[in-house]
């Protein structure tokens, strides 16, 4: 195998029409607003991260406790918890210009079309969102989230919505708790979705043996972590094959090795989940880690392994 | 500047990894601790005393958050007490995780994130603060006992446990607060010098006092609230998922606002609090 030099190696993408210096992206949900991790490290070397899933109005979300460890995983029921997307703007947005200077992911969430359009018209505005990630896939909210990913015509109005007001690259957030999930990709393709993002948690419970109660306070909620990786990896790899638009890979992703092989069965760039959570360090690690692996694997532009299992 | 060791350090090549400065200020470290001592204190109780860089613990009441070999999420405890570069926590075996704690041989290294929570705050003490602990809450005010005593104020502390076999670091605490430490036990089944005190420490609270700290179990905390005639503080306990802030796992409702348990508190002011149900 040819031996390459770090000059030589490259790990630019292309993500719907926006080059990021490379695939790693901090999922929604645990990496915040971004500008506390930029208390620990410089953010803006990681690719880009998708921001903790907004709705028009401020939530609380569910009760606690919210959290439930499982082995090689954890058990979340938050439930969109977020100021609202007025304070976003007003608040979280500002604070995150002063330590990031690359395009942001906004994830958003709804119970209603009309309120997914709403948010993402509130937000077309904001010069620092490059991307929007639509989350038609949460487990923990009842009447919207999942409800509107588990249905191919639910989910393409919901992108189909959020196209008209935006003329920002939109991702499709989708949930692995359905049959098929290259029905609704193509679902949400066939509404104009630039990209498909998948997965989010893994429906899932805990029990408490000696409470006689549910771990957690709503008793199921989104199984994330290590566990679900090879999952994920099978719904990026079937999903790659039924879209043209580019997919984002996530569900367990923990090292470099993890970023390639996701990337090798057909997503375009990666995002960290739960791993964050763990380890703040994490994403950053991966990022630094990347080249090096990528070098050791004779791999020296990383959109050349795109789909590699797919061809 | 800081120099920010990334903890990673083990997984990437030495050469991304040695001490890259950043701008900007931050509370919580990651970083290695030896353990030199986890030993038996009392009913399923152990002290474990690590050494490492503490210098992001800054405030008592705050916690560090451990990883365990084998257990995904990392484990929460508060500082029983802490220097230059000791620290020592006092944990409860309640599940798989703190059983896999108290077994771990001294010699081992394990990975802590620190500094984390805001802590007590101590310049509110005034003369005579009290201090109000039940059983596994009892750890995080003995830092506070002796940060108190410190700056001049002379603390009265009142330690609820359920039964003698559970009583732990009574004389520690009468090493610094002295005669004005009392015990209580919900049996009445231990006694010493302060006498033999069975029921709830809210019997047993001073007549006066000039500030309060608590941390224990929600139902002492609710009769603690109710008991108290001055402001106060007090600790909380949920199951969190991060431990830094960042998923939002262990939020609640307060007066002024949703807070998250580990980076707004654990440490919530009386007049903050809202109770559940």
């Amino acid at each position: 195998m040819e031996k390459l030099t770090e000059t030589q190696v490259n790990t630019s993408v292309n993500l719907c029409g926006i080059r990021i210096d490379n695939p790693v992206i901090p999922a929604s949900g645990t990496f915040g607003y971004g500008y506390e991790f930029a208390k620990l490290y410089d953010i803006n070397e990681l690719g880009t991260f998708s921001f903790k899933g907004t709705t028009l109005e401020p939530r609380f979300g569910n009760p606690t406790p919210r959290i439930a460890e499982c082995t090689a995983g954890m058990i979340n029921s938050v439930g969109l918890q977020n100021p609202g997307v007025h304070a976003v703007i007003n608040t979280e947005l500002p604070e995150l210009r002063k330590v990031f200077h690359k395009p942001v992911m906004a994830n958003i969430s709804g119970f209603s079309v009309e309120e997914y359009a709403k948010t993402a018209e509130l937000l077309n505005g904001e010069e620092q969102i490059g991307w929007f990630e639509v989350n038609i896939s949460c487990p923990n909210v009842h009447g919207g989230g999942m409800s509107f990913g588990t249905d191919p015509k639910a989910a393409a109005s919901v992108i189909d919505a959020v196209k008209r007001v935006t003329t920002k690259p939109v991702l499709a957030k989708l949930s692995p708790n359905v049959t098929d999930v290259t029905l609704i990709a193509r679902a949400c393709e066939a509404a104009g979705a630039d990209g498909i993002s998948l997965i989010n948690t893994l429906l899932g419970m805990r029990f408490d043996v000696r409470r006689r109660k549910p771990v957690i306070a709503n008793t199921m909620g989104g199984f994330s972590g290590p566990a679900i990786f090879p999952v994920a990896l099978r719904m990026v790899y079937q999903t790659a094959n039924a879209v043209n638009v580019p997919v984002v890979g996530m569900g367990g992703v923990s090292s470099a090795e993890d970023v390639i092989e996701m990337m090798m069965c057909g997503a375009t760039a990666v995002e960290t989940g739960a791993v964050n959570l763990v380890d703040p360090y994490a994403s950053l690690n991966i990022v630094r880690e990347l080249p090096v692996k990528m070098r050791e694997l004779g791999i020296s532009d990383i959109k050349n392994i795109i789909g590699i299992a797919n061809k | 500047m800081y120099n920010i060791r990334v903890p990673g350090a083990r997984r990437c090549p030495a050469a991304f990894c040695c001490n890259l400065p950043f701008p900007g200020s931050f509370a919580m470290k990651q970083g290695f601790f030896t353990i030199t001592e986890n030993r038996k204190l009392a009913d399923a109780t152990f002290l474990m005393r690590l050494e490492g860089d503490t210098e992001a613990i800054t405030a008592p009441g705050q916690f560090v958050n451990i990883k365990l070999d084998g257990f995904y999420l990392r484990r929460p405890i508060s500082v029983f007490d802490c220097d230059g570069k000791t620290l020592s926590i006092i944990y409860k075996v309640v599940g798989r995780g703190t059983d896999a704690l108290s077994k771990t041989e001294p010699g081992k290294e394990l990975d802590l994130l620190t500094g984390l929570g805001n802590g007590y705050d101590i310049g509110a003490a005034g003369k005579r603060p009290l201090l109000i602990g039940g059983g596994v809450g009892v750890p995080p005010l003995y830092w506070l006992c002796k940060k108190l005593a410190a700056q001049g104020a002379m603390p009265q502390v009142v330690l609820g446990f359920n039964s003698a076999k559970d009583v732990f670091a009574v004389a520690e605490f009468r090493a610094v607060a002295g005669p004005d430490v009392k015990i209580v036990t919900v049996d009445g089944s231990y006694s010493d010098i302060g006498g033999c005190n069975k029921g709830f420490v809210t019997d047993f609270l001073p007549a006066s006092y000039t500030y309060f700290y608590t941390c224990g179990p929600e139902p002492m905390l609710r009769a603690v609230y109710k008991a108290t005639s001055t402001e106060g503080e007090f600790s909380f306990e949920e199951r969190m998922g991060c431990g830094f802030g960042a998923c939002m796992g262990c939020s609640c409702k307060t007066v002024t606002g949703y807070k998250r348990i580990c980076k707004d508190g654990p440490v919530l002011k009386k007049e903050e609090i809202l109770w559940k149900n």
